[in-house]
């Protein structure tokens, strides 16, 4: 290797981590300077005492906590019977729930708005209870492609046939074998899809915002409009969260490699 | 007579029923919602067949928008790529020590996915007018970004470095396998055949890295195309893109016809369906060699 190559790669790989981790010291120092000349936590105190950062962050994380038991229910039944039975399906299926991906989320929220509004066949933006299951909707939309790719990715890893066989001749049910005996088997691959999708729910923008619902990432932005400080804060905070949940989802799969290792 | 113990019995197919929710709610949620758009865009008021709002698209801003999107999504796209090749190839051809690769790609994996509010935050924070980097540069060498180097991080300048967060761990993500899929022999076959190093990587390398490299460049564009959270959060609406032109019509009809407005969605929606189709075809043709 010569000495140029080995300069060009440290030179590539500093420049990266200099993009990478400037901004979120810039961040981190900006939301520190509310009080003039010292570095102060002012700004966190107040946000955290925001009657309206409660409500928002709380109404965000129920969000995301019935999305992910939504997704949980429709996506493990889902990839459990395409593989045991409709393996030809797994590409359609699969194609399906890679298109959230290429039809931008604004678009999908648009067609939600003109679709399911007052005087439609389902008026789910009626009723503030309907906003909230569309909204919850479409986030199961938003996270289908990481979600359906954990659970198939972790369902392939045990033998799906033998398992349903072996508690059928047990007498077991479809629900008793899904809850019982598929589930346990793929609680990493569920957990990782469930923290993915809460990250992605607990700052999403673009859907709260346009269904005028009081998540937490509109809320950013509207005091970003505002506020000096302040949303600088809550910015360190959401990065905090999402960056905590993506570090448990390599701890996650880790795990799991561990424990799939043969004794 | 008794019967066969094992007398066939005619049973309807009904293996189909167990994927029925999933299908039922797909449809519901993500199929019929873009129909919808899709065919609103063809159609009047009146619900008549028309190709007058896809005309129409080439009226007042909206064509500056698009183009100024394609830009944005062109120029982010391609120094990501770039940026990301080259932090890639440093980690994957040993350039710098081993043991950078497994949290690169760990850090990677968690950036790739921060598009956001916050994100555009961190940026306004260190690039902004009273931001970190824009303090340190006028305090201690005297240059002012906004005077001397022209730029505001409200600009396109200032939108494409904030989508450069995510765009380059997405490249370091999807080209680091491609990269390990180069085998030494094929390096070792064109040194023996007298080959200099440039001539491997402008012969050898490069065209069997090409299709990975270009397919990932759309994958990139699509993705910066249809982020909207970002560029409101970073720039309100001073900057005139496709999303938000499309957040504010959703909002408020500014564009005073609603079919526009499904015509503008369907405009995206066919470009980011071209860029992933361009993606997947590119992805298909680069498996042939990486095996």
């Amino acid at each position: 290797m010569s000495l140029w190559t080995r300069i060009a790669g440290w030179g590539a790989l500093i420049f990266g981590l200099l993009y990478f981790f400037v901004p979120l010291g810039g961040l981190f120092e900006f939301s520190l300077k509310a009080r003039r000349g010292v570095y102060s936590f002012d700004a966190y105190a107040k946000v955290l005492a925001d009657p309206q950062f409660q409500q928002t962050f709380t109404y965000s994380v129920v969000m995301a906590l019935v999305t992910i038991a939504i997704g949980v229910v429709l996506v493990v039944p889902t990839a459990f019977w395409v593989r045991l039975k409709m393996p030809w399906a797994r590409p359609y299926v699969e194609f399906l729930t890679l298109m959230p991906l290429v039809i931008p989320a604004i678009v999908i929220v648009f067609g939600y708005i003109r679709l399911y509004n007052t005087s439609s066949f389902l008026p789910l933006t009626g009723s503030v209870m309907g906003t909230n299951l569309l909204l919850a909707f479409g986030y199961t939309i938003l996270a289908l492609p990481y979600m359906y790719r954990a659970v198939d990715t972790g369902l392939r890893t045990i033998d799906v046939a033998t398992l349903t066989e072996a508690a059928q001749s047990l007498g077991a049910g479809w629900v008793t074998i899904l809850g019982r005996v598929i589930l346990p088997n793929v609680i990493p691959a569920v957990l990782s899809g469930a923290f993915l999708t809460f990250a992605i729910v607990i700052g999403e923008f673009t859907l709260a915002a346009l269904l005028d619902r009081p998540a937490f990432g509109p809320y950013l932005q509207r005091i970003g409009a505002n506020k000096a400080y302040e949303p600088f804060a809550l910015s360190v905070i959401a990065f905090g969260i999402t960056w905590g949940c993506l570090v448990l989802i390599q701890l996650v799969s880790r795990l799991q490699k561990t424990a799939q290792r043969p004794a | 007579m008794k019967q066969e113990p094992h007398a066939p019995r005619l049973r309807l197919p009904l293996t189909w029923v167990g994927l029925l929710p999933f299908v039922i709610f797909v449809v519901m949620f993500l199929v019929l919602p873009t129909m919808h758009i899709v065919i609103g865009a063809f159609q009047t008021r009146d619900g008549a067949f028309t190709l007058q709002n896809i005309l129409d698209l080439n009226s007042g801003t909206i064509p500056s928008s698009y183009w100024i999107s394609v830009k944005i999504s062109v120029a982010s796209a391609a120094l990501g790529c770039l940026i990301g090749f080259g932090m890639a190839a440093a980690v994957v051809f040993g350039a710098v020590p081993r043991w950078f690769k497994s949290p690169l790609l760990t850090f990677s994996g968690v950036a790739s996915n921060f598009a956001g509010v916050p994100l555009a935050f961190a940026f306004l924070a260190t690039f902004g007018p009273v931001g970190l980097v824009t303090v340190l540069l006028r305090n201690n060498f005297g240059i002012v970004l906004q005077r001397d180097l022209g730029f505001s991080i409200l600009s396109f300048w200032g939108l494409t470095i904030t989508y450069l967060f995510f765009q380059i761990p997405l490249m370091i993500l999807i080209i680091t396998p491609a990269l390990e899929g180069l085998k030494r022999e094929w390096r070792e076959a064109a040194e023996v055949l007298g080959a200099t190093g440039l001539q491997y990587w402008r012969m050898v390398a490069l065209p069997i890295l090409f299709p990975s490299i270009l397919g990932t460049f759309a994958l990139l564009f699509a993705n910066a195309f249809g982020a909207v959270a970002t560029a409101i959060a970073l720039t309100g609406s001073s900057l005139n893109i496709v999303p938000i032109q499309l957040y504010a019509q959703i909002r408020g009809d500014v564009l005073g016809n609603p079919h526009l407005g499904y015509a503008m969605a369907f405009g995206m929606i066919v470009v980011t369906a071209i860029a992933n189709i361009a993606y997947i075809w590119l992805r298909v043709r680069a498996e042939r060699w990486l095996k």
